[in-house]
């Protein structure tokens, strides 16, 4: 037995716990009827990770490299290498992950559970959409190869399938060839929505990033306010391919709940847009601080306390005027609830082979949120209802609130995604949206 | 010797232990020879050092209790490896105590496996050390070998006898320029731990990894990993005995 926690610390959760090793090893036998979910580094925010009164399955030791092909960027790994390792080992032979998230401490079995996406979204789709097979062990113990060409059904339904039609053993994806370990970054100041929506689509061509952090706390016209980061992987095959060092801080303890106050995010928010004073400011920066900054803390969650927090992401489909973001970009603001970490990116036409892939093509937006109780999820279901009514949806992995009905209607495909799942195969997620 | 070391013996590759410490020190130039009972486990340990650092690595299957097979064995992975720059024994079980305290035969078989194997081994490879004058013998002992105690004496008692025999050894060979580690680890996260509870003290792998490799660059003789364990232990041995003996740990 095991107390469980999530990455944004509003859920816990008590488990069985049945750590993975090896690929062939079959799964535990049926303990007393209890639903089995595999566990990677927990870094989903709510309860997709957690499977409270079940089997857990933590995943990390089951880190083997199986191939890794030098010469075409192919790597086939089993499923709990994370993607911290997979940089240390392709960075120096000149290969890079296809699609990054916000942090390198995920594993490869969640980022496909999860179909990750990251800056790129707009020109390489998905995590998913570079998978070129993976091995799925079910509950039957039978093992299934599944590409893109042969159980396409299943393969379909894995990916992004929240670790529910069974357990990734290892996975194959096709990395991206560098030249170094730099992004050639520009970072612009930007004024508002509309002015973000316009250096956006102007950036898609010919940045492969982009990204836009937002002030959550500009309001009225200045609503959408922020600082836009493009890049682009460094050309000059002169640099050095030098791999990431480890964090070297660790957050020490729970932050006391006042620490993240509006005075205290307005006065981050204020010194973030100010650093730079031209409106357009280029650097090269090493990718470990372009794509993963918060890595360089361990444990960064505590600044949030003990009352822990929730991350809000959703997309809506682009549309003229973009009423429904702006909307929900004033509601954020006027309740002053938003924290210091809040991004806002369009996605691109891209479709991931996921059947329950949460991108679509819009504007995405993902913000924290401290955890203040009812204050916080009232605020939570109007903007659901926004979301709901305007054909876009919510991200499993952040979310910890959504209702069985929200989810349905975001998720439209949840039928075609039914049959594939595995009967012994469960999480808390899953059981609060299927209530 | 130059570190580190390039033709490294392993003896229960797949432990995790093992492999952590395989990792650390494993480069496109290192020689491995790994020993292990289960061909899948052994294959995919292999087989994740070649395709990650490119390093040249043979494997051979067998049970290392067999006892008898130990001269065998030792002998192939000298012809395949020439020298032995580094040689790891890091095979072991951890019986359930409850479970085998009254059975003799149990309690004799873990004594095989954890002390009988072990010393036949360094027997059979001390002669090889001992000729070709260079090199590091590093064993992992366990911190349960500092004194026997009520919840872990068969496995400790092992240990001890492992601790004193890698100690006395290492007296033999310091004449002839070989450098011998006893390892004692500390409570570590591995799958041979797994039943027993996890309080603060436990470590990872990697860590007990990191330490060794330092200990072998440094020539150390004895590794408390993680180091805390020192004092820990050191505390622990002074302990009287009449309290000592009514502690339940």
């Amino acid at each position: 037995m095991a107390i469980g926690e999530s990455w944004g610390r509003t859920f816990s959760a008590i488990h069985t716990l049945r750590p993975r090793h090896w690929v062939h090893q079959s799964l535990p036998q049926n303990i007393k009827g209890e639903p089995l979910l595999a566990y990677g580094l927990g870094k989903s925010y709510g309860d997709s990770c957690l499977n409270d009164g079940g089997v857990l399955m933590p995943m990390q030791e089951m880190e083997h490299v199986i191939s890794f092909n030098r010469e075409n960027g192919i790597l086939r790994c089993e499923a709990g290498i994370t993607l911290e390792t997979i940089l240390q080992l392709c960075v120096p032979a000149g290969w890079f992950l296809p699609v990054v998230p916000g942090t390198k401490f995920i594993t490869l079995g969640g980022a496909i559970a999860n179909d990750i996406h990251g800056k790129n979204h707009h020109g390489a789709g998905t995590f998913g959409c570079h998978v070129l097979a993976f091995e799925l062990l079910r509950s039957d113990n039978s093992r299934t190869l599944c590409t893109p060409d042969s159980n396409e059904g299943l393969f379909n339904a894995t990916i992004g399938g929240l670790g529910l039609t069974g357990l990734i053993t290892w996975a194959e994806i096709k990395l991206k060839k560098i030249s170094n370990a730099c992004i050639e970054m520009e970072s612009i100041k930007v004024r508002d929505l509309d002015e973000f929506l316009d250096v956006s689509a102007n950036s898609d061509k010919d940045f492969e990033y982009t990204v836009s952090w937002l002030d959550s706390l500009a309001k009225g016209r200045n609503s959408g306010k922020g600082v836009f980061l493009r890049g682009n992987h460094g050309t000059d095959s002169n640099q050095e391919l030098k791999v990431h060092s480890s964090p070297k801080l660790t957050w020490p303890i729970d932050a006391p709940n006042f620490l993240l106050n509006g005075l205290s995010i307005k006065a981050f928010n204020f010194l973030y847009y100010n650093k730079q004073f031209s409106r357009k400011k280029r650097s090269i920066v090493h990718y470990d601080s372009f794509f993963f900054p918060l890595d360089s803390v361990h444990n960064w969650n505590r600044v949030y306390g003990k009352r822990g927090f929730f991350q809000y992401q959703f997309v809506l489909p682009f549309m003229e005027g973009h009423m429904a973001v702006r909307d929900i970009l004033n509601i954020i603001s006027e309740s002053g609830q938003g924290s210091f970490l809040a991004v806002i990116k369009t996605f691109g036409e891209i479709k991931s082979p996921g059947i329950l892939s949460f991108p679509q093509p819009g504007v995405t937006v993902a913000l924290d949120f401290p955890n203040c109780g009812r204050k916080t999820r009232e605020l939570f279901d109007r903007m659901d209802e926004i979301i709901i009514s305007n054909q876009g949806r919510l991200y499993p992995a952040k979310d910890a609130c959504m209702s069985a009905d929200a989810f349905k209607s975001f998720y439209p495909e949840l039928e075609q995604f039914r049959p594939y799942m595995d009967p012994a195969f469960s999480s808390s997620f899953w059981r609060r949206v299927n209530n | 010797m130059s570190f580190p070391p390039k033709r490294i013996l392993i003896l229960g590759a797949t432990s995790a232990i093992a492999q952590a410490i395989a990792r650390k020190f494993a480069s496109s130039e290192t020689q491995f020879f790994l020993i292990g009972r289960d061909i899948q486990k052994l294959d995919a340990v292999a087989t994740d050092l070649q395709e990650r650092f490119r390093c040249m690595v043979h494997t051979y299957q067998m049970d290392l209790a067999d006892n008898s097979r130990h001269q065998e064995v030792i002998e192939t992975a000298k012809k395949k490896l020439g020298n032995f720059d580094l040689a790891l024994i890091a095979h072991g079980v951890l019986p359930e105590q409850d479970e085998i305290k009254n059975d003799a035969d149990a309690v004799l078989n873990s004594l095989n496996v954890n002390f009988n194997s072990a010393v036949s081994l360094l027997t059979h490879m001390s002669d090889i050390f001992e000729q070709q004058k260079t090199g590091s013998i590093a064993v992992i002992s366990s911190v349960a070998g500092d004194r026997g105690r009520k919840m872990l004496y068969v496995y400790g008692a092992a240990k001890a006898g492992l601790s004193s025999f890698a100690d006395g050894l290492r007296g033999r060979m310091i004449e002839h320029g070989v450098h011998v580690l006893n390892i004692k680890p500390g409570v570590i996260a591995t799958p041979m731990t797994e039943h027993l509870k996890k309080g603060v003290l436990t470590s990872t792998p990697e860590r007990v990894a990191t330490d060794v490799y330092k200990a072998i660059r440094k020539k150390q003789d004895i590794l408390y990993t993680p180091g805390r364990w020192w004092a820990i232990m050191f505390i622990v041995r002074h302990i009287p005995e009449r309290i000592f003996k009514k502690l339940s740990f």
